[in-house]
């Protein structure tokens, strides 16, 4: 499939819609008030999916902004992650709270399950956080 | 020191009650520049930058490194850079150039070249910069629900009059943390039983409010703050890569986030390292922006009274909106703390954003009374609702909301405080009285709420998430409650998540749940006629005024002269003659016309009354003339002098102007004229009287001088308008000034 730009493909709902599919496999249209009062319909079928997040990056991306891009690339990879561990990962990325061991820990894990782009932002991290004593211990 | 009257009036004023400090560059108490600011500078190696502004790579500290990494677009640096801070300058203001030209340019500029740029912008440069350069065409603005008592009907009402009101999207936080869940159901309810699309808030700690993000309970997030300085961001506890982690986790939960930061903030967490306040609030947006972030919540927020302690205060929070602009994101610009004690100074700084429009003029509009803000007072409350529309209609500006009518206001909310007892009732939490329903529906703020029993709620708050109750038990609780079209609005807010249109740059949705962003609706301004204009439908909304007088009322209210109707309390005896008597007075044609509104005629016939009051009082006798041929108030007067033994005339217009003038000067050399005399004060005109026989005398009395009260010449001016065109109308040119009698 082409690269969606923004011209022709924003917004996704109007333009796309037929692409949008949630992380259960559901169709936009099969979310209604029907199936919601059925049963069919639980809160996990109302997340963004990491395709969609990678339609929307390249849509960014066509308007120029790269940065937006790289963000929402980084998001795709964290819907494979749960809630909770989104969270911690978060907590051992503030100051003073990891060792480099550790953080280098979570990029590996990031890595395994597909999150590149999150692996080397922490890897970056790691190397910043030693140089700038920002690893734990370091306050 | 003797003491000054006039100096002693002003300390006492509330523009002295603010306060204000010199600038003192060493401890960062500076607004748009310091002696210790880096100069601008690049050096690209292999397509990276390897020094910028004055450090070489290995000194960039983690923040300069984050921007130089992520944060500025090298493949355009080395000409970005080469270009003079003016030229930049010009061309933002420049309407010949095209914004996308000029975000080439600014996403490829260093901060320290940022801050030479919007220095070379003055107030008016900056605002037309503003106007230019936000990203999305259509401004908006965003409200504050919150109340200290977290009673959660009055949180749905008032969000559904601040959805009404117009209100893209709703912040509320909470008195008692524990709350939280239970205020981010009232408004999202409340938000959307209005209309749907109205994007929700709670502003909590980041885990918290990530969590109710992603039971659906709200749908943005505001408050995850930057600074400029690595200590001040340690203070925060965070650093740049666990805050940019932090993006990416609200866009994979399909949730709209902006960063927040300020001029200010460092400088008061005393980690300003001597650099400018807006130096420091650039290195934050340019954050926000190597985050990949759609938005940027600044203008000195909840540090306002800092920068706006010092000189260029609002200057510097113009510039710091500008940069977000420049660097192509959203930018929610503040107005959303209190900082002044004069509505002078509040209002100046609120018109920085809302005479050019941001993408959020406010970033919190307080909804409610500032006592009930828990974000401790914004710039604008809901008492300053019709102050703010009447700025939208005097200047034509369209400042994100519009008038609404009470009934509306009223109706609107009561279905959702009703809307909220549903859903309370269907997901089991402490039930919410028709009491609580009624107070809320007419409320002015939470003093008239009934209360609640607090530990029952905490209680039901702390289950709300232990049984993971989210916004699609939500959903169906509206429905089996009865409310179909709220319970709609919540689905479709969920079905947005996964389409992730609204993660784009300045998203918001209008009421048919159309995405409108900085990519669908891009900013075009290119000079007049282009870019927003307020038309149509929008401005008919926006001029409307309940209480503005409409033609028909005008008329109802001044009549109609009708010359057959003759004169009230006057009759016409004789035409007139030379010496009628010490002083004549002289009436223009329509004066005194029973045909007008009573209130008129009665006045008209009190000023008469009283002029000759006057006159007698200091001794003299009076006589009063009709004139037909002519409503010109010097020539009434001028000829009224001559039908006078002593060559003095007093001519009154049915506006009620006098003139008094001398038989032997000429028309236009008046002795006296007294303008927009209103009628409310009668006894000015028995001053006119004694004036007249002054002049007679030969003296020279003070003239009569009415103090008009503010509004007060506008509401005199409005209800003369039809009578002074209708004097034209009774001119009758064949007729000769008549000698009239009063009836007594």
């Amino acid at each position: 499939m082409d690269r969606l730009n923004v011209k022709k493909d924003y917004p996704l709902a109007d333009k796309r819609r037929s692409l949008i599919l949630t992380p259960t496999g559901k169709k936009l249209d099969e979310i209604n008030m029907e199936q919601v009062l059925e049963g069919n319909v639980k809160i996990d079928d109302c997340r963004i999916s990491d395709r969609t997040l990678e339609y929307q990056a390249q849509i960014a991306e066509s308007a120029g902004n790269r940065q937006m891009a790289a963000n929402l690339r980084r998001a795709a990879e964290l819907t494979a992650f749960s809630d909770e561990r989104v969270l911690e990962i978060y907590g051992a990325l503030r100051p003073f709270r990891s060792t480099k061991e550790e953080l280098l820990k979570i990029a590996e894990e990031l890595e395994a399950k597909g999150a590149v782009l999150n692996a080397a932002f922490v890897r970056q991290a790691s190397e910043v956080y030693q140089k700038r004593k920002k690893l734990k211990g370091d306050k | 020191m003797k003491r000054s009257k006039r100096f002693e009036k002003l300390d006492r004023r509330p523009i002295n009650q603010d306060s204000y400090i010199a600038e003192w560059p060493e401890a960062g108490l500076t607004a748009m520049g310091s002696p210790y600011d880096p100069l601008p500078g690049i050096r690209i190696e292999d397509g990276r930058i390897v020094e910028m502004d004055g450090k070489v790579y290995e000194e960039f500290d983690s923040l300069e490194l984050f921007i130089a990494e992520h944060g500025i677009n090298a493949e355009a640096a080395e000409y970005a850079m080469s270009l003079k801070p003016e030229e930049i300058a010009k061309s933002i203001i420049d309407i010949n150039v095209k914004r996308e030209d000029v975000i080439r340019i600014t996403t490829a500029i260093t901060p320290a070249k940022m801050l030479q740029v919007v220095r070379c912008l003055n107030a008016v440069e900056m605002m037309m910069g503003q106007m230019k350069m936000r990203v999305r065409k259509t401004p908006a603005n965003q409200a504050i629900v919150t109340n200290i008592k977290d009673n959660p009907a009055l949180l749905a009402a008032d969000a559904a009059e601040a959805a009404l009101r117009g209100f893209s999207e709703i912040e509320t936080t909470c008195a008692v943390s524990r709350y939280a869940p239970l205020n981010a159901l009232s408004i999202l309810v409340g938000g959307q039983t209005c209309r749907g699309g109205v994007l929700t808030q709670c502003s909590m700690e980041e885990s918290l409010e990530v969590r109710m993000g992603m039971l659906g309970l709200t749908s943005y997030a505001e408050t995850v703050s930057l600074y400029g300085t690595e200590q001040a961001m340690d203070d925060g506890g965070d650093t740049i890569w666990s805050k940019a982690f932090l993006a990416s986790v609200y866009a994979s939960r399909g949730m709209k986030m902006r960063f927040t930061s300020g001029t200010g903030a460092e400088v008061l967490l005393g980690h300003s390292n001597k650099k400018s306040m807006l130096y420091l609030e650039i290195l934050c947006v340019y954050l926000a922006r190597a985050c990949g972030a759609q938005g940027v919540q600044n203008g000195s927020i909840s540090c306002i009274g800092i920068t706006t302690a010092v000189p260029e205060g609002f200057l510097a929070i113009a510039a710091e909106n500008l940069v977000v602009s420049l660097l192509d994101m959203e930018v929610a610009s503040g107005n959303d703390q209190t900082f002044s004690h004069s509505d002078m100074r509040r209002t100046a700084k609120l018109l920085m954003q809302m005479m050019p429009g941001t993408d959020f003029i406010t970033s919190g509009y307080s909804a409610t009374p500032n006592f009930d803000d828990l974000f401790a007072g914004s710039n604008t409350d809901c008492d300053d609702y019709d102050d703010y529309y009447m700025i939208q209609r005097d200047m034509q500006i369209d400042g994100g909301i519009e008038p609404i009518l009470e009934q509306d206001a009223i109706a609107v909310r009561n279905k959702a405080a009703k809307a909220c007892q549903a859903v309370f009732r269907g997901l089991g939490l402490p039930p919410i009285t028709n009491k609580e329903v009624e107070a809320a529906t007419y409320a002015y703020s939470n003093e008239e709420m009934p209360p609640r029993n607090m530990a029952n709620d905490l209680v039901a708050a702390q289950e709300f998430f232990n049984k993971g109750v989210n916004a699609i038990d939500i959903v169906k609780a509206l429905y089996q409650g009865g409310f179909t079209r709220v319970g709609d609005n919540v689905l479709e807010m969920l079905k947005e998540r996964v389409c992730g249109d609204y993660l784009q740059v300045a998203a918001i949705f209008d009421k048919n749940f159309k995405t409108k962003s900085g990519l669908n609706d891009a900013n075009d301004y290119q000079g007049p006629g282009t870019g927003y204009r307020l038309q149509g439908e929008r401005w008919e909304k926006l001029k409307k005024k309940t209480t503005a007088l409409v033609p028909a009322t005008i008329l109802e209210k001044q009549g109609i002269p009708d010359k057959k109707k003759g004169f009230h309390n006057l009759a016409e005896e004789r035409n007139a003659e030379a010496g009628e008597a010490d002083i004549v007075v002289g009436i223009s044609p329509a004066f005194a016309n029973r045909a007008t509104a009573e209130e008129i005629y009665n006045n008209h016939s009190r000023i008469l009354e009283k002029i000759l009051e006057g006159v007698e009082e200091a001794g003299m006798s009076a006589a009063v003339v009709k004139i037909y041929h002519t409503d010109d108030l010097a020539e009434i007067a001028k000829l009224s002098a001559g039908f006078s033994k002593t060559g003095i005339g007093i001519g009154i217009q049915s506006r009620g102007m006098v003139r008094i003038n001398h038989a032997d000067h000429t028309a236009e050399d008046s002795l006296e004229v007294s303008f927009n005399m209103p009628f409310s004060r009668f006894s000015l005109f028995k001053e006119i009287g004694i004036n007249a026989v002054e002049y007679a005398r030969g003296s020279k009395p003070l003239r009569v001088s009415d103090k008009v009260k503010p509004g007060g010449l506008t509401s005199y001016q409005i209800t003369m308008i039809k009578l002074s065109s209708d004097e034209t109308a009774f001119i009758n040119r064949r007729k000769k000034p008549a000698r009239m009698s009063l009836k007594k």
